[in-house]
């Protein structure tokens, strides 16, 4: 199998980490070689920040190449567009319907795009737009929003579910699996 | 054997584990950290321990391999640094229990403020280095690196890269292996390096490079795989996948162990192909050898690739013309999102401050570096650890020769003073200076994730130490007679206090204490808000930067009550008392005593 890459992007403290080990587990699991990057220290504090997990048969390098990215999980809506470049042609970019303004939009500095999406749907295949962020504050914990993104991506991706429910139950601490397998299921259930 | 997804940093203390290490040290540095965090998975059997600096760490490595233990020591490049003095004395003294020294080198400055290539150290102090490409090879580096270490006499450098560290593969662990039996005997001629001894000493150092080259030509990581075409591709580190990523039909010649380098095998590698790209991170360092070794080979190296920032296989390929990057969107009004300090830090107030009164800060290395982001924008120097208070010093004592001063504050953290600020406060009450230092005591060192440090009150084992004062230090120790503290919170106090001790003709020292806000985490604390009758737009508040407060449609202030932590900041900067407590009886984070915080990150 050719090499495929996902690209997790988000703010620091959304649970991208989290995500990304999920998500790398269940393909080794699954069988591939994966190989998965991330991005500690500074940038952590607000910044933005991403992690990528590339599969396979044979996998070298942890990073994706610009234009060969398969899907984008996007934890807010501006750093979809911000790594957009990374997405191949006809890729797949499932987004959080989530605004998080950067420090110098607060600030009054620079401005927050008002068409995100509209400039996402030019350069995508396809862009699926799901309130993750408010789905997971009903479920009773906005932090869970990033367990109902890693079910949107399960959705589009040919991996036995199963495989997902146990790393899962595997990962999550006891008290919080509950919580995460509504979450998995709310996001792999969405219909936008 | 099971295998597992790891980082580098993760397989690095694996490896430690199974190798039989038995003393692990470091100062935290990104991406360095996760090494010693993960070591103390296995505290039952390995010591490990924060030391107050990379100098002290690698000393104390340097002493537990005395004793026949095997010992690892970890840092950020910059870290070597400050460790180069007892590196270059280990070259000649050797190695009784393995020696290794881990060093994460940060190609792209992810979170450093160079990038140095530090296989230079192993070149500069005559001492192999490995070089893993992915996770596997990180903890069979350990591994490679105790034996090299015990049979050659030598401490060994493994060379990280943040590509390394921080990226995750699947690695088959093994069992561990059984550690001699520690014991100390005196070895006066190999141990103290007095001159007469420190002679016959540099001797051995060149005859065990000799060795160690013939080694590199045999040792088993440094591979040859064949290829179709004759092309060759060299590389060593992360650089190698880059390189299969874009060459498929290549011969590679990987090198783990760059240096010594493997003459023989390069050479008949090179008769394999017509021409070699070299493929590495930073510098031209087994470029250099191998031209030296093929002169008449054609070489394509730096003259192509770049020197500066991380490789990848866009990299490669763009430098090569065979991919156009013409980017599909420009990036034009995707605003920047630069890191922050956090809502409630107790960093902010102090910048706040320094913004109102016009003074830039000398700074320095920790998360308060970002108060030379805007808003804030009250930093304009930050050169290693420990400099903001030295630097202050040359600039006053040079204005003061030509008779001139400015009103100077020097800012640091507790960790970082710890680290290499203590000296820097001697030589300005020694020489008289007369500039302010600030000693921001958040009792963590928190940029790197909440680390313990002497002034934490816990060690890395989780037991408990008796924290080191820094007000106590700095009064009664050094005997600084204008010692002063207040809380980070406390925004007119701050001021007030910067306004009196930058006129003093004499040294003095403000510490802020206040714990991170993210040590709080636990407590529902009652959060902030604006009343929107009151507030007049002024836009005081947004000179904060605090990542809770923005403005509304109408140019009010708004504040994110998810993410305030109700450190009121804000509402004593606000000259409207437009901002509240939402909760006015609730649980204030402001109003929790110093003194009852325990301290410590896990």
């Amino acid at each position: 199998m050719k090499t495929k890459s996902i690209l997790i992007c988000g703010v620091g403290g959304q649970g991208i980490l989290t995500a990304s080990d999920l998500l790398s587990d269940v393909l080794q699991l699954a069988g591939f070689q994966v190989k998965k990057s991330e991005v500690h220290g500074m940038s952590q504090r607000g910044g933005d920040v991403i992690s990528t997990v590339r599969y396979g048969d044979q996998v070298f390098s942890p990073l994706p190449a610009l234009r060969e990215t398969d899907y984008i999980l996007a934890f807010e809506k501006l750093e979809a567009l911000r790594n957009i470049n990374y997405l191949r042609e006809n890729g797949i970019v499932l987004v959080n319907d989530f605004e998080w303004p950067p420090l110098p939009v607060a600030a009054g500095f620079e401005k927050y795009p008002l068409d995100v999406v509209e400039q996402l749907r030019l350069l995508a295949g396809e862009v699926v737009l799901i309130p993750a962020t408010r789905l997971a504050g009903e479920l009773g914990n906005e932090k869970a929003s990033n367990v109902i993104l890693i079910g949107l991506l399960a959705s589009r991706m040919e991996i036995d579910k199963k495989l997902w429910l146990d790393v899962i139950r595997k990962k999550v601490p006891p008290k919080f699996i509950d919580l995460n397998l509504m979450a998995f299921e709310s996001g792999f259930q969405f219909k936008p | 054997m099971a295998k597992e997804l790891l980082s580098g940093n993760e397989a690095i203390a694996r490896g430690a584990y199974e190798a039989g290490v038995t003393f692990a040290s470091a100062y935290p540095g990104t991406p360095s950290t996760e090494i010693l965090e993960n070591i103390i998975r296995y505290r039952d059997v390995i010591h490990a321990q924060w030391g107050a600096n990379e100098k002290t760490a690698m000393e104390e490595a340097l002493g537990a391999s005395f004793t026949g233990a095997r010992a690892l020591v970890a840092m950020k490049h910059v870290g070597l640094n400050v460790a180069a003095d007892p590196l270059f004395s280990a070259s000649y003294i050797g190695a009784t229990g393995a020696l290794i020294i881990i060093s994460a080198d940060d190609p792209g400055m992810h979170s450093s403020q160079n990038e140095q290539d530090n296989r230079h150290y192993a070149v500069a102090a005559k001492i192999p280095v490995l070089e893993p490409a992915d996770s596997q090879e990180a903890k069979d580096m350990v591994l490679e690196a105790v034996k090299i270490s015990e049979t050659f006499d030598t401490p060994v450098l493994i060379r990280m890269t943040t590509r390394t560290s921080h990226s995750r593969s699947a690695v088959e662990l093994g069992e561990r292996q059984v550690p001699p039996v520690p014991e100390y005997k005196s070895d006066f001629f190999k141990r103290n390096l007095l001159p007469g001894n420190a002679r016959k000493r540099h001797a051995a150092v060149e005859e065990r490079l000799k060795k160690l080259a013939v080694f590199s030509d045999s040792f088993s990581y440094n591979t040859i795989s064949k290829g179709k075409e004759r092309i060759g591709v060299l590389a060593s580190g992360v650089s190698y996948q880059y390189g299969r990523e874009v060459f498929p039909d290549a011969w590679f010649l990987k090198l783990a162990l760059p240096y010594p380098f493997p003459v023989n095998l390069f050479r008949r590698f090179a008769a394999m192909v017509d021409k070699i790209y070299v493929l590495e991170e930073n510098d031209p360092i087994i470029e250099t050898f191998a031209r030296l070794a093929a002169p008449q080979k054609e070489i394509i190296g730096k003259g192509v690739f770049p020197l500066l920032g991380e490789m990848s296989q866009d990299v490669v390929r763009a430098s090569l013309g065979l991919k156009d990057m013409t980017p599909r969107h420009s990036g034009a009004g995707v605003p920047g999102r630069p890191p922050s300090l956090c809502a409630g830090c107790p960093h902010t107030a102090f910048f706040f401050n320094l913004g109102v009164l016009k003074v830039q800060s000398r700074g320095d290395i920790g998360c308060y570096s970002l108060g030379a982001l805007r808003p804030l924008s009250a930093m304009d120097t930050c050169v290693d650890m420990g400099a903001s208070i030295t630097v202050q010093l040359g600039i006053e004592k040079a204005l003061e020769k030509a008779g001139k001063s400015i009103p100077q504050v020097a800012v640091i953290g507790d960790s970082t003073f710890f680290h290499s600020g203590i000296t820097g406060l001697v030589d300005v009450i020694y020489n008289q200076g007369k500039s302010t230092v600030v000693i921001l005591d958040n009792s963590i060192t928190a940029m790197t994730g909440h680390q313990e440090n002497p002034g934490s009150g816990k060690t890395l084992m989780g037991q408990a130490a008796r924290p080191i004062d820094i007000v106590k230090l700095v009064r009664d120790g050094l005997g600084l007679e204008h010692t002063n503290e207040v809380d980070g919170y406390d925004v007119k106090a701050i001021r007030e206090l910067l306004k009196r001790e930058m006129l003093r003709a004499e040294p003095s020292v403000i510490v802020i204490r206040r714990p991170c806000v993210l040590l709080y985490r636990k407590a529902k604390w009652s959060p902030m808000r604006v009343d929107k009758e009151k507030c007049t737009s002024c836009k005081v508040c947004l000179r904060l930067g605090c990542p809770a407060i923005s403005s509304d449609a109408d140019g009010k202030a708004l504040i994110n009550e998810t993410l305030c932590t109700g450190c009121g900041v804000c509402a004593q900067s606000c000259g409207f008392q437009a901002i509240r407590f939402v909760d006015e009886k609730g649980l204030h984070i402001n109003s929790t005593s110093l003194a009852a915080y325990a301290g410590g990150g896990r």
